[in-house]
């Protein structure tokens, strides 16, 4: 092995990357079980969390640039660098995405808690799990893992649609729980996104490793 | 015009050591085609195959077949003096010749193959400066200074000059632009960009930058084998052999 300050600086990217992802990850947690406990607490750790997220994502796209400079990688490393790159923004989104929640959440504080007929938490758990295996795919450098988050994504765009419909309904019938009805569409909406984020993981994931553009369909099997 | 270059079982020995084990490439006409791999994987004996110049070296054969356009290089009845007329060659080491001028620099071919017209030589030596991207530097001390008290970024761009005098459909380039600094190495590199226009270029080169930059097609040699063959960008982004990706991203060793 050759250029080893070179795969020190890959090395010290993946970690600081994953580092990141486990707090963006952390983050749609908190918000979710803020919104299930109607938690201010919760809500306000993911505030906090969003500086340092952004801070991460800085030095993050520093430490790529520099490696880009000074290294001129090609092939797999390039590849790699550019899925850093890229996963980055969608990590970044991501964190985003829960401070999104968590303002919702805040406002449903305001508001007398009603019982919807729609499982937020279950959404919250397939979109979850689909960054989780992203990022797992990221990990061991897994295009097969990678692949199997994109066939979810429907999963999480269906269940998006269906809240939607429900609460509709439901704010044609209620008028009254208007103001919560649409929070949840928003909070699904949210999710919806986290969804679409994981997907681009996964996409910078089959195109590091397979070096395959796979983005908006194409060249999909 | 450039002509295309097809090789077929190319194999090259130094005495009993087997350099080359049976290359077989086409290149096309008019591209740039960069040559890449360790210290000693036959690059530079593969290209100095293509002008007949690997046989000058006590000892050294040749197999296979190489064409370049119709010419078939090895071929019975192919002489090769007019192999390497028409097939360039430009080498790592600017090497001008010291005691002529820069006039006498770039017409010696021409005067070597009986050229005497004095101004069909005049306008020859003018344009191949011009294609070698250094008449406007030369121009005035064309017949007073000598090839050797020119820098040697200037000097590299002489000894293009010269090979481009003679007219040739190919130019081969051993690391053209190693020994120069990074302004030279520009100029050759922005010149081997033009030069395709009008020749097909082959260059052995170690700088593997150098190779993304300037060529279209890249070839991949190791221990005497071509292992890859393809469009540059497909080699420097998602290279088809792992031994490629391993060299080009310095995990060899």
């Amino acid at each position: 092995m050759t250029r080893t300050r070179f795969h020190e600086g890959l090395d010290e990217l993946k970690d600081r990357l994953l580092r990141m992802a486990g707090m963006a990850e952390q983050s749609i947690t908190r918000a979710i079980n803020a919104y299930r406990e109607r938690d201010r607490d919760q809500c306000k750790l993911v505030f906090a969390s969003e500086a340092a997220i952004n801070a991460d994502e800085r030095e993050i796209d520093e430490l790529a640039v520099d490696l880009l400079a000074l290294q001129q990688p090609m092939a797999v490393d390039l590849r790699f660098i550019l899925a850093v790159i890229k996963i980055n923004a969608d990590l970044e989104r991501v964190g985003d995405q829960a401070v999104n929640i968590a303002e919702r959440v805040e406002q449903l504080l305001t508001v007398p808690a009603v019982e919807l007929p729609i499982d937020i938490p279950l959404m919250a758990e397939t979109a979850s799990k689909m960054i989780r295996m992203a990022l797992e795919s990221f990990v061991l450098g897994d295009a097969d893992l990678a692949e199997q988050v994109l066939t979810m994504d429907d999963t999480v765009d269906r269940m998006n649609h269906d809240i939607a419909d429900v609460m509709i309904e439901l704010i044609k019938k209620s008028p009254q729980v208007t103001e919560q009805a649409m929070d949840a569409i928003i909070i699904a909406r949210n999710l919806e996104r986290v969804g679409d984020h994981a997907t681009n993981i996964a996409e910078d994931v089959i195109f590091w490793v397979r070096g395959a553009d796979v983005r908006h369909h194409l060249g999909r099997s | 015009m450039g002509v295309g270059i097809e090789v077929r079982g190319l194999r090259a020995w130094f005495g009993a050591s087997e350099a080359l084990h049976g290359i077989s490439v086409e290149m096309r006409p008019n591209t740039v085609t960069a040559i890449i791999g360790p210290s000693g994987c036959g690059k530079s004996t593969f290209v100095r195959c293509l002008n007949r110049m690997h046989e000058t070296i006590p000892g050294a054969r040749v197999e296979g077949e190489v064409r370049i356009g119709s010419t078939d290089v090895y071929g019975n009845g192919t002489p090769a003096v007019e192999v390497r007329r028409r097939v360039g060659m430009v080498f790592q080491k600017p090497n001008p010749f010291p005691t002529m001028t820069i006039y006498d620099n770039v017409a010696a071919g021409l005067k070597l193959n009986g050229f005497r017209n004095r101004r069909e030589l005049d306008e020859t030596v003018e344009r191949s400066l011009h294609m070698a991207a250094l008449w406007d530097e030369v121009k005035d001390g064309l017949k007073k200074q000598s090839g050797a008290s020119l820098s040697g970024g200037q000097q590299q761009r002489l000894c293009i000059a010269r090979a481009l005098a003679v007219q040739p459909e190919v130019l081969l380039m051993d690391e053209p632009a190693s020994a120069l600094d990074p302004i030279s190495t520009a100029k050759i590199e922005d010149l081997i960009y033009q030069l395709k226009e009008r020749f097909t270029v082959v260059i052995v080169t170690h700088n593997m930058q150098q190779a993304a930059r300037v060529a279209e097609w890249t070839g991949f040699f190791l221990m005497g084998d071509l292992i890859e063959f393809d469009k540059t960008q497909k080699i420097f982004t998602t290279p088809g052999d792992k031994r490629t990706e391993d060299y080009i991203t310095g995990r060899f060793g």
